[in-house]
């Protein structure tokens, strides 16, 4: 398995001494404006990169739960400290290079401007990546927060904030230099992204270090008001990160993938507002029958359930701009990642709602379902539309019209799909059995099973997901390949500005 | 809690933003900008692809 990751690696940076962010020449010597792809083909790489570490991770801690003695008896290799690295590897280095890219290339085609600051572009790159390699150095060493999905310590914190103030200039200030006056709803969503996960993350890593020598922090909130801020920011962490911030790749790379207007742009601009006024509030959902006041967690259910409305819409809209054109879903498989990644936000904007009303949250709470709804967002939403979107960017990087093998991207759909439907398939049987098994109770009361009886239960469903997660898994190995194949002897590309003549459309 | 006056007043925030771009005209056209994403062609030119040959051959091969 280490050799695939190295020579992933050893490729990336062969592409990167090339074509790096901070190399790029720009609009230098009087020749054509370019767009600064330089920037987006170091993300688009990495998030393969990523992609494979972050997964390889995953399997290994699933194997861990099948095979407790995985971990050798090695602290930096316990499940514990594994699983973080697993989690912050997939959402802020897979998921957020694959942001990062995108989120770059669209807003300079569609504002017609090269990005901003060149320097600040490159810092982005260069800053979070390094918040990446940190994170893999001191998660496994032990040092954490032990805020989920916000483990890494206040030196770290800090950097995060400002490669993200770096990223919000460029991004904004790339907007503000547009020469096209609208603004592409895609780029609505990507600043919504940009600005409450700056906010999220401020107010949430607002912590005191006991020493300016010391990694380790407190936070600044007591009790439950800890309790409460940490999931008012890991859920918007995940409507603001996992969803607006893709949602944003979907309404630019379905249209242009699929060669047709989005289905409705009256459609796509009220899903925006909707989500944006309603997600704020939906973090108590988390902290359901805890010391957390009962209006509360009643108000975040509330939230929760209405939250359904604007993803259904948004994912009918990205669905429909097929209409009178399903036969592209048979022959493209970029469309079929693309595609397919909305049915499974359907389905899991379907079932977070669902999971968010205290009723079913008393037998989902804390079972393995949990991590099956994540994983449907993760893997079949997050996952295939970054893949979907990287498979359009990589090969336009490098000045060519496909990837190497447009075959072995079929053969990544279909490997990559069986393991999504594998894998939470065995994690909603596996959480609903525990769910049954540790609420039940014989006549006089007493508990019917012991908790180590739903351990042991649950062993199967752990196999068929490490088998679920060892195939998706495999398919970023084929995307490597492919992506190897495809820029391989190939020259970075940086395409000339089409309105590169015109007045910007606003000063 | 400190989060209701915190939300609050970021929803207030976002009113304000949906005012200005109601009023700035973003949403009076809301047919075209949906086809000028697509008439953005970012599809590179063959001449500078030198490899342009190999890859239609074998895309060609692959949608069989």
């Amino acid at each position: 398995m280490g050799n695939p990751t190295a020579s992933a690696a050893t490729a990336s940076s062969a592409a990167l001494t090339g074509a790096l962010p901070g190399r790029s020449t720009g609009a230098a010597d009087g020749a054509a404006e370019t767009f600064n792809y330089g920037v987006v083909r170091g993300f688009a790489i990495m998030t393969v990169v990523w992609g494979i570490v972050g997964m390889l991770v995953g399997v290994i801690i699933a194997a861990q739960l099948l095979w407790p003695a995985l971990n050798f008896d090695i602290p930096w290799l316990s499940y514990g400290r594994l699983r973080p690295l697993h989690t912050n590897a997939v959402i802020f280095a897979f998921g957020g290079s694959a942001l990062f890219a995108s989120s770059y290339y669209c807003v300079q085609r569609t504002c017609q401007a090269r990005l901003f600051s060149n320097v600040l572009a490159s810092f982005t790159f260069w800053g979070w990546n390094l918040v990446i390699v940190l994170a893999a150095i001191t998660l496994p060493l032990g040092i954490t927060s032990s805020k989920e999905y916000a483990e890494l310590e206040w030196p770290i914190d800090i950097l995060i904030t400002l490669v993200w103030v770096a990223y919000a200039v460029v991004f904004f200030g790339t907007i503000a230099k547009r020469r096209t006056p609208h603004i592409y709803v895609a780029n609505w969503f990507f600043g919504a992204f940009i600005i409450t996960i700056a906010l999220l993350h401020v107010v949430n890593s607002a912590a005191l270090p006991i020493g300016l020598t010391s990694w380790k922090s407190y936070s600044a909130y007591p009790g439950v008001q800890d309790a409460m801020i940490q999931w008012w920011y890991g859920h918007n962490a995940v409507g603001f990160f996992l969803t607006a911030g893709f949602l944003g790749m979907m309404y630019y790379f379905v249209p242009k993938q699929a060669g047709r207007p989005i289905y409705s742009y009256r459609l796509s601009v009220v899903h925006f507002w909707a989500l944006i006024f309603l997600y704020m509030w939906a973090g108590p959902h988390h902290l359901h029958y805890t010391a957390l006041p009962d209006w509360t967690q009643s108000l975040g259910m509330v939230f929760s359930l209405i939250l359904l409305a604007p993803s259904w819409g948004g994912m009918i809209n990205g669905m429909m701009t097929l209409s009178g054109a399903w036969h592209k879903l048979r022959e493209d498989p970029i469309l079929k990642f693309l595609i397919v990644s909305l049915s499974f936000y359907g389905m899991s904007t379907f079932e977070g709602p669902m999971m968010s009303i205290k009723t079913v949250n008393a037998l989902s709470h804390y079972t393995d379902w949990t991590i099956g709804h994540v994983h449907s967002g993760a893997l079949g939403w997050v996952a295939f539309i970054s893949i979907g979107s990287m498979y359009y960017l990589l090969p336009r990087m490098f000045g060519k019209t496909q990837m190497w093998s447009v075959r072995l991207i079929t053969v990544h759909f279909w490997i990559a799909t069986s393991g999504v439907v594998l894998y939470i398939a065995a994690m909603w049987i596996a959480g609903v059995m525990q769910g049954l098994m540790w609420r039940a109770t014989n006549a006089d009361g007493t508990l019917t099973y012991a908790f180590v009886e739903s351990v042991k239960a649950t062993y199967p469903f752990y196999a068929i997901r490490l088998v679920g997660g060892l195939l998706f898994f495999s398919g970023m190995l084929l995307m490597a390949y492919n992506t190897i194949r495809t820029i391989a002897g190939a020259k970075p590309y940086d395409a000339p500005i089409p309105l590169a003549g015109s007045a910007p459309a606003h000063g | 809690m400190l989060m209701i006056p915190f939300s609050v007043v970021l929803v207030l925030g976002i009113g304000a933003l949906f005012w200005w771009s109601v009023g700035s005209g973003q949403f009076d056209d809301l047919e075209g900008p949906a086809q000028r994403v697509l008439a953005d062609d970012d599809t590179p030119p063959l001449p500078s692809n030198p490899d342009a040959a190999v890859d239609l051959t074998h895309v060609n091969s692959g949608n069989h």
